[in-house]
């Protein structure tokens, strides 16, 4: 899922300082579960807000609404109902999640109430990491399931590095080393040979290059 | 301002806090009628919003009276707490109210005096603090009727 983390509140409050009416639309989708933008945090964030107005004078209208989702046009269309009536939108999804509700709602500013971190997994209950970096073309099959872009801190496809010092990165002693996991599984799995096999310098082309990526399904098209 | 009562509200866990607060009665002890009471099954049970919500219904102050460390019926339900009272702490720290106005405080359902010394600790402390930044203007107002009232 991606994780994301609530923005300060004084950011938030600063962003919203000129309106008197906003929506504060969360998800519930990933930020529901990595507890940044679900319907607890909209309520939570809302009363801060409505606190924080309050004791500077300045009563604030709040809206609060959780989407089912806000990287779905459907899912937006209810907010239709009653978006013209308010001053800004502050979306708690994702900055995906964001940018749409930009796209689909033009008369009112729509903020960023979350700083979108990774695509990660709960590691357990209030911790996550992160497991992906959407490089567009997956290698997981030939290094023990544990991706060397994302685990490496140099994402590097030979590793290890001189710098992994008892399992862990030079980067951050706290970090894992990534090569030292993927040696460990694959030695787990009898599959050891593998890393004789020396991998080819990655295309990164189905990365970041030639700009915003685009996936098409002509069979799914209406 | 002389005439300012603040209202203080706490959240008691029914296993400790909301047995020595009865334990307080039955000893006759004297506290401020400043303390209002919500009884909650486990301290566990209290979630940053009730004590958001407590204070945007016009709380100057709130406390989260839970079982002495160790002693929770529900194991860890007053550890969550702690966490949870320290996070909205920081969130009305940012919010402009104070997060001295919010507080955990643990004791048995044996210690009815302590129930009775911690709504006087909490009463003086938000005496001092004065009215919530939320209802300043209108908590003078509020002193000021109360004053013609009685004259």
């Amino acid at each position: 899922m991606i994780i994301a983390e609530g923005k300060p509140i004084k950011e938030i409050l600063a962003m919203i300082d000129d309106y008197d009416k906003i929506i504060v639309a969360g998800c519930k989708g990933c930020v529901t579960v990595c507890s940044a933008g679900g319907q607890k945090e909209v309520e939570i964030l809302s009363s801060a807000l409505r606190l924080a107005r309050k004791a500077q004078g300045k009563a604030l209208d709040i809206k609060e609404v959780t989407l089912e989702r806000q990287c779905d046009t459907e899912y937006l269309e209810p907010m239709r109902e009653y978006a013209d009536q308010y001053q800004a939108i502050l979306s708690l999804a994702c900055g995906a999640g964001i940018q749409f509700v930009a796209e689909k709602f033009r008369k009112q500013p729509v903020l960023p109430g979350v700083n979108t971190q990774f695509i990660g997994v709960t590691e357990e209950q209030g911790v996550w990491t992160e497991r992906c970096q959407s490089c567009g073309n997956c290698l997981l099959h030939q290094t023990g399931g544990i991706c060397p872009v994302t685990r490496c801190s140099k994402s590097l496809f030979n590793g290890p590095c001189g710098g992994s010092k008892a399992g862990k990165c030079e980067i951050d002693p706290q970090i894992d080393c990534g090569w030292q996991l993927i040696y460990e599984r694959l030695k787990e799995l009898g599959l050891l040979a593998k890393l004789e096999v020396v991998l080819p310098i990655k295309d990164w082309s189905t990365s970041r290059d030639g700009g915003p990526r685009k996936r098409i399904r002509e069979d799914l098209k209406i | 301002m002389e005439n300012y009562e603040p209202t203080v509200v706490a959240f008691c866990c029914h296993f400790c806090a909301y047995t020595a607060a009865d334990l307080a009665g039955t000893m006759r002890l004297q506290y401020p009628t400043n303390i209002r009471i919500v009884r909650i099954p486990c301290t566990g049970k209290v979630d940053v919003r009730f004590l958001l919500e407590a204070f945007e219904k016009g709380a100057d102050g709130v406390y989260v009276a839970g079982c002495l460390e160790g002693d929770c019926h529900f194991l860890k339900g007053n550890f969550r707490a702690k966490k949870r009272v320290a996070l909205a702490k920081r969130i009305l720290e940012d919010a402009g109210i104070g997060g001295e106005r919010l507080e955990m405080f643990n004791m048995s359902a044996a210690m009815g005096p302590r129930f009775a010394e911690v709504a006087r600790e909490m009463t003086e402390r938000i005496r001092k603090l004065g009215p919530s930044p939320i209802k300043r203007p209108k908590s003078t107002a509020h002193s000021a009727e109360r004053k013609e009232h009685r004259v």
